[in-house]
């Protein structure tokens, strides 16, 4: 099996995964979800860890650190986030809601 | 090719991810989901520095990695839960920023070497990523509040749009055909201006589907950049947001009521979603807290329809204790929850549950919409364009179709509202010049503390 087919079929099972996973998602948990969904779409992080440390010239450099440091907010960042938005579901009743503010 | 340990390990990777989704889709383990998801990630990054041999420039990859967790972790700690969708839709534009980017490099790097499917995904990944980036700041700018919510349409607005959009993808073709460096650079500027002129036209209704869709795009080209660097994991994680980010865009058009295409397309059909706001003079009845607290304090059945401009005022805290307050005088109290009150789907649940709201109070709109009927009170927060009858009436209305919360049915509505300003959709609401309809002007917190003491000292 050529590499190009291996990618193909592995993209078009994902896609169905993908689908299947979140079809049952209640209305209130949209926010999380897409959040959650897009905190790891962040792990773009290693392919740019990749390239920057094959990086041959300056131009190369700069901008893979660009996109180091823009995918790595996207990664902690959006876990963080969801988290925090989560965090209000659960604990409610130990929750004391003063300390927040 | 890259040992075979660290492919097993980004399968565990992939599978976290997976996992994650399902989690994340049910409220129990919502939490967990997200935890498995971040472990996943630490781990797939943790694998690449040991797995890729003779990575260059080590430090100062550290180094930004570094200043990228600060930068996220504060902003996500430090941002308002009221102003969490725009922090997401940042989160989401710097990553199609990181993805457009490193396909940019690795076509520096190889050019046509990597054969014509790879060229493909990079150009896919270049037009789809800087589209997500520019699109996200602009979403960014519009619920922050710091441009205009309204649709933009630039004169000629139509033209300029299909013209880049055509000239993006002419640039797209010449680059597969021609790969040459001002090509790429030349198509990265196109499709940024894309973005932004993709964005524009976009009512403040409709910014939710779109950070939901861009969402989806920036997993797409993450799934082609894997495809270029021949990285599975990537190619699985990006596919699996793009393909449940889809799903989720067309859950929340359906639960708004709003056709995803005329989202989509907006930008080409320059149909600006301005309402015209000419009913201003006419008279409404307004009254007093004390009025309002008369009035609640013997109704019989409440329910309460929070906006978003209550989580605005902060003032969440205060509207529980009006309704602890009036359940403990015997009145049956609920809140009515519309599937977009807030910004987002479920932002309200997120913003009440803050606020200590106990779950069983907040009801879906399906299931509390034939209650309206037998309310005597409907108190509508700092809301405006979720209970607009216009929704279902008119024609012309840009949100008709949008399923609505019944508040009309009620025997009575008492709106809380700042101003006679219109909603964020920029709609006028035609039942707050109703007969049943009063009004309590001011802000939502300090009117609904000046209701709890009214009632308090009945």
């Amino acid at each position: 099996m050529s590499i190009e087919i291996a990618f193909l079929t592995i993209f078009i099972l994902s896609i169905f995964v993908g689908f299947e996973v979140v079809s049952k998602v209640s209305t209130i948990l949209h926010t999380p979800l897409m959040s959650g969904a897009n905190a790891i779409h962040g792990v773009i992080l290693v392919g740019a860890i990749i390239v920057t440390g094959h990086a041959d010239n300056n131009l190369e450099l700069v901008l893979g650190l660009f996109a180091i440091v823009l995918a790595t907010i996207n990664m902690v960042g959006g876990f963080v986030v969801t988290d925090r938005m989560l965090e209000l579901f659960k604990s409610k009743k130990s929750n004391k809601v003063g300390e927040k503010k | 090719m890259t040992p075979a340990w660290s492919q097993l390990a980004n399968l565990g990777a992939a599978l976290a991810f997976i996992l994650a989704l399902k989690a994340l889709s049910s409220p129990k383990t919502a939490r967990l989901g997200n935890r498995i998801g971040a472990v996943g990630a630490i781990a797939a990054v943790a694998i690449v520095f040991f797995s890729e041999s003779n990575l260059k420039h080590l430090t100062l990859i550290l180094i930004a990695v570094a200043i990228g967790t600060i930068v996220g972790y504060v902003a996500a700690k430090r941002v308002q839960m009221t102003q969490m969708p725009q922090m997401v839709a940042l989160f989401n534009g710097v990553g199609g920023g990181a993805a457009m980017a490193v396909s940019s490099i690795e076509f520096l790097k190889s050019g046509t070497t990597d054969g014509f499917v790879a060229l493909f995904a990079t150009v896919f990944t270049v037009v789809i990523g800087s589209i997500s980036f520019t699109g996200s700041i602009v979403t960014f700018l519009k619920l922050q509040e710091l441009m205009t919510s309204r649709p933009v349409v630039l004169p000629f607005g139509r033209f300029i749009t299909i013209g880049t959009a055509i000239a993006t993808l002419v640039m797209s073709v010449y680059l597969l055909i021609s790969p040459e460096n001002w090509a790429l650079w030349t198509l990265v500027g196109l499709s940024l201006v894309m973005g932004i002129l993709f964005v524009l036209p976009v009512g403040g209704a409709d910014v939710p589907i779109v950070i939901s869709l861009l969402n989806a795009f920036t997993g797409l080209s993450v799934a082609a950049s894997g495809y270029v660097l021949d990285n599975v994991l990537l190619l699985v994680a990006g596919t699996l947001v793009g393909a449940s980010g889809t799903l989720l865009t067309q859950l929340m058009a359906k639960a708004m009521g709003r056709p995803l295409t005329a989202t989509l397309f907006g930008a080409f059909t320059a149909r600006a979603t301005t309402a015209a706001t000419s009913a201003v003079d006419r008279p409404v009845k307004s009254a007093g807290p004390t009025d309002i607290a008369i009035m609640l304090a013997y109704a019989s059945k409440v329910i309460i329809v929070p906006g978003y401009g209550l989580a605005v005022a902060q003032a969440q805290q205060s509207l529980r204790e009006l309704v602890d307050l009036l359940i403990s005088k015997g009145v049956e109290v609920e809140y009515a929850i519309h599937p977009v009150a807030g910004r987002m789907p479920g932002h309200m649940n997120v913003l009440l549950a803050e606020a200590d709201v106990p779950y069983e109070q907040l009801k879906e709109m399906d299931e509390i919409n034939s209650e309206f009927a037998s309310a005597t009170v409907a108190v509508v927060v700092g809301a405006n364009d979720v209970v607009n009858p216009a929704a279902r009436t008119d024609k012309t209305s840009p949100i008709f179709g949008m399923p609505i919360l019944n508040a009309d049915q009620a025997e009575q509505v008492v709106f809380m509202k700042r101003s006679m300003r219109p909603g964020f959709a920029g709609v006028e609401n035609e039942l707050l010049f109703n007969d049943k309809t009063t009004l309590l002007f001011g802000d939502a917190k300090d009117s609904l503390s000046k209701v709890v003491s009214a009632v308090k000292s009945m």
